[in-house]
């Protein structure tokens, strides 16, 4: 059999050295540009010539030791939020998981629970919860206590908002760590398997780290929110950013320069937040292009 | 040195293994061949207990594979015994399943050292030797997404030699292979037959079957139909089955 034979190269138009290749132009480009400029110089104007801003109280108070420990705050029960709800989301994402259709129910429920109820509600439920139980007591479950205690005594305000960022936090931690876990290549967990690799290993070895290529995006936003979503706690006169910056401008009047205090802060610390975010990632990203 | 009988497993109402007897001894080759859902990889899956069976027995080296026997009663080991026999056997995936986020030393390293419980020291120094022997000693310290197809496959080989396995599993090592590349993987396949490695091989690639098996197996439908040297089942094949598998595969 024969092939018939082909034209080996299209007929050329042109002899002689290669065309330059010229871009297209954009005339567009510069008009827009100089209109974006021309805004922001407005905005920054606007910013720096309008003494309303009163930017001399914004520099007195923007380290004032009252903001500064505020800020602390606002760290602290970001900190204790996040953690706390990783790890109970973990837990929760591993239950739902689990073959084990009670333990995935119960992760399933909490989920549909804590997702469902606004974070404020929730807040003020466990601020008030001495409402409801006036003691509490440990022990047996249905069977004799070892001791009690007034709930007031054990849940302070700081510990209510803790409880209450957890557990919000964790329902939606739970989902975002089961996503990262299935994301993972089943191949990866029996490749594990065969090779005779002990289960918590396989586990935190080579399955999470995987995991967190899908986990850290996720619970990025989930940090940078819940920086902004400890301001809801000020109901519960907690002295965290926003509540403090509201104490000040309430004795001093000065409502825009205060807010202004909080806003730059809170852009301080999502923004150390990112970078921080983009290193974890890159950590987690290693061995792919 | 491993031992099957009347090895029998369900998916659902899928019935996927019928009945499956075989023997391979210290040091043999085995080939499995088969049209796609006769059960090769089931089979295969079945010997280090990745799938449950449902009747039947999987000796390897004399002892029960993720049971223990008592009076007529199989129970299922605890995970840990499970772990421990499964050391005894390396498997080979069609997709590699290398650890991606792990350099190809660290990926060799990991089981000798964490299921074996050997000193770190003489893993490394087994993972030098291993990746010379696969033909990959200056790779130890890339991360297998720089490596080719066939050389992450020599890889995942070497990781499952790590263990010191009495027998090997390949599950189609080759399939996944751009066309160029499955000889480097075969020819490594080679030197461990020849050299004494106790091999199951479910494969396609008919050459290297009669090249290398002492036995070829033919499975249809969740039996094995055919089973002798591969000059017999190759080129003298006793079932119609086979036959027609062979002239669409050659």
């Amino acid at each position: 059999m024969t092939l018939p034979r082909i034209e080996s190269a299209p007929a050329r138009h042109d002899e002689g050295p290669a065309p330059k290749v010229v871009p297209a132009r954009h005339l567009l480009r510069w008009p827009a540009a100089l209109g974006v400029l021309i805004l922001l110089a407005m905005a920054a104007n606007a910013l720096v010539t309008n003494p309303a801003w009163e930017w001399d109280v914004v520099g007195a108070y923007l380290f004032a030791p009252s903001v500064v420990r505020s800020v602390l705050l606002t760290l602290e029960l970001t900190a204790l939020g996040i953690v706390l709800g990783f790890a109970l989301g973990t837990v929760l994402a591993l239950m739902r998981l689990s073959p084990n259709p009670l333990l995935s129910s119960a992760a399933f429920g909490y989920v549909w629970l804590f997702r469902s109820l606004p974070l404020i509600l929730q807040l003020l439920f466990w601020y008030n919860l001495a409402l409801l139980y006036p003691r509490l007591s440990f022990g047996i479950p249905f069977g004799p206590g070892f001791f009690d205690i007034g709930t007031m005594d054990l849940v302070s305000p700081l510990a209510a908002a803790t409880l209450g960022l957890a557990l919000h936090q964790a329902a939606y931690a739970a989902e975002i760590v089961r996503g990262g876990l299935l994301s993972v290549d089943p191949g990866q967990r029996e490749a594990a398997a065969a090779l005779g690799i002990p289960r918590a290993r396989r586990f935190f070895r080579i399955i999470l780290p995987q995991a967190m290529r899908s986990i850290v995006p996720n619970a990025g936003n989930e940090i940078i929110g819940l920086v902004k979503g400890t301001s809801v706690v000020y109901i519960m006169a907690l002295p965290e950013l926003f509540y403090q910056v509201q104490v000040i401008y309430n004795r001093n009047g000065r409502v825009m320069a205060l807010l202004l205090v909080a806003a730059i802060w809170y852009l301080i610390l999502t923004t150390v937040l990112s970078i921080a975010q983009h290193y974890v990632e890159r950590h987690y990203g290693r061995g792919r292009a | 040195m491993v031992e099957l009988r009347g090895v029998h497993k369900s998916f659902g109402s899928l019935h996927v293994l019928r009945g499956v007897d075989l023997d391979v001894g210290r040091g043999e080759v085995l080939v499995v061949l088969g049209p796609s859902g006769s059960g090769k990889s089931t089979l295969l899956r079945t010997i280090n207990h990745l799938e449950k069976v449902d009747r039947g027995t999987v000796r390897v080296d004399g002892e029960l594979l993720g049971y223990r026997r008592s009076g007529d009663r199989l129970y299922e080991l605890r995970e840990r015994e499970i772990l421990r026999r499964r050391t005894q056997i390396g498997f080979v995936f069609q997709n590699f399943n290398l650890f991606p986020h792990l350099t190809v030393r660290q990926n060799i390293t990991e089981a000798p050292v964490h299921a074996q419980r050997r000193p770190r020291a003489e893993a490394d120094a087994l993972a030098v030797r291993l990746l010379e022997r696969v033909g990959l000693a200056d790779k130890a310290d890339a991360y297998p997404g720089t490596l080719s197809g066939g050389q992450r496959q020599r890889v995942a080989i070497a990781r499952a030699l790590a263990l010191e396995p009495k027998v090997l599993l390949f599950d189609e090592p080759t399939s996944a292979l751009d066309p160029e590349l499955v000889g480097e993987v075969l020819s490594v396949m080679k030197d461990l037959a020849g050299g004494g490695t106790t091999m199951i091989v479910v494969t396609h690639e008919i050459g290297f079957a009669r090249e290398v098996a002492d036995t070829v197996a033919f499975m249809d439908a969740g039996r094995v139909l055919e089973l002798g040297p591969p000059a017999q089942v190759l080129d003298d094949p006793a079932h119609e089955r086979t036959r027609a598998f062979l002239t669409k595969v050659l």
